[in-house]
């Protein structure tokens, strides 16, 4: 169901690393947003998971990032840029339980190592580039049927 | 054994915070809501993994992304364990999301189980 909208809706965010009090206000609008221009619940529910694993991912392991979402007719991206310390692996962390979390993450209820292999199966295409000591970049697409 | 998938009951939460013997931290007035299944974790990603939407979030953890979690996934009731309670924000956040949260002294294996004999499977069919 493409949306009834000529322009591209963006919205950016800055994240700042540790900021656990507002983690998810980013998702959160997304969600409504997207409720506004109304989406199927089930590709709502989608987008805004993967958003909100991505928003973790940065307060959890980075100094700060920006996450921009940009919605058009037929589908919404999401772009989430961070200064943190990159992945060595992408491979590893991509598999599900794989998890380089300190304790104190964990105990928050964080780092099962599920949230990069939950952004992949929201999304309908998913990139992640990333360069130690620089930053990850993930990109992800949900397509609105 | 009994399959998962032969149980298609549900309960209020209202007849939840019975069974559970449960204080009811937040009222959103969605006591009369069928719930149809239930997810107990601490884990948050478990909770966006497993999850099915309006299902009952069974947790010992108390932070406000729990309910940001909870919001996210489409969970409109939270069940803290071992006497757990939220402090004033989080009760907020609950409130202006609409979730309602209880606590219930039981321990969470002991709470899902009281649940499930009641008939409120888990939200993993396998």
């Amino acid at each position: 169901m493409a949306l009834d909208i000529n322009e591209t809706i963006e919205g950016s965010f800055q994240l700042v690393g540790g900021n656990f009090a507002n983690a998810g206000e980013a998702s959160s609008q997304l969600k409504h947003a997207l409720a506004e221009l109304g989406v199927d619940e089930g590709i709502i529910r989608r987008a805004a998971i993967a958003t909100f694993e991505a928003e973790m991912n940065v307060i959890i392991y980075a100094a700060a990032g920006w996450l921009r979402y940009y919605i058009s007719s037929d589908r919404v991206r999401i772009r989430i840029e961070d200064m943190g310390p990159g992945i060595e692996d992408i491979e590893l962390a991509m598999q599900e339980g794989y998890s380089t979390a300190p304790d104190w993450v964990r105990e928050m209820g964080w780092g099962a190592g599920m949230g990069l292999p939950n952004m992949k199966k929201n999304s309908d295409e998913f990139k992640i580039d990333s360069v130690v000591g620089e930053g990850t970049t993930v990109e992800m697409t949900i397509n609105f049927p | 054994m009994q399959n998962h998938k032969d149980i298609d009951n549900k309960l209020t939460l209202k007849e939840i915070a019975k069974i559970l013997e449960a204080e009811v931290i937040a009222d959103s007035g969605n006591s009369d809501i069928n719930i149809k299944n239930a997810c107990s974790a601490d884990m948050m990603s478990a909770v966006l993994y497993y999850h099915t939407p309006n299902s009952l979030l069974i947790t010992g953890l108390t932070q406000p992304h729990v309910i940001r979690t909870a919001e996210i996934a489409g969970i409109k009731s939270i069940v803290f364990v071992l006497d757990k309670k939220p402090d004033a924000r989080t009760i907020e956040l609950a409130r202006t999301k609409n979730i309602s949260l209880l606590s219930t002294s039981y321990c969470m294996y002991t709470a899902s189980g009281r649940l499930y004999k009641a008939g409120l499977p888990g939200c993993l069919y396998k």
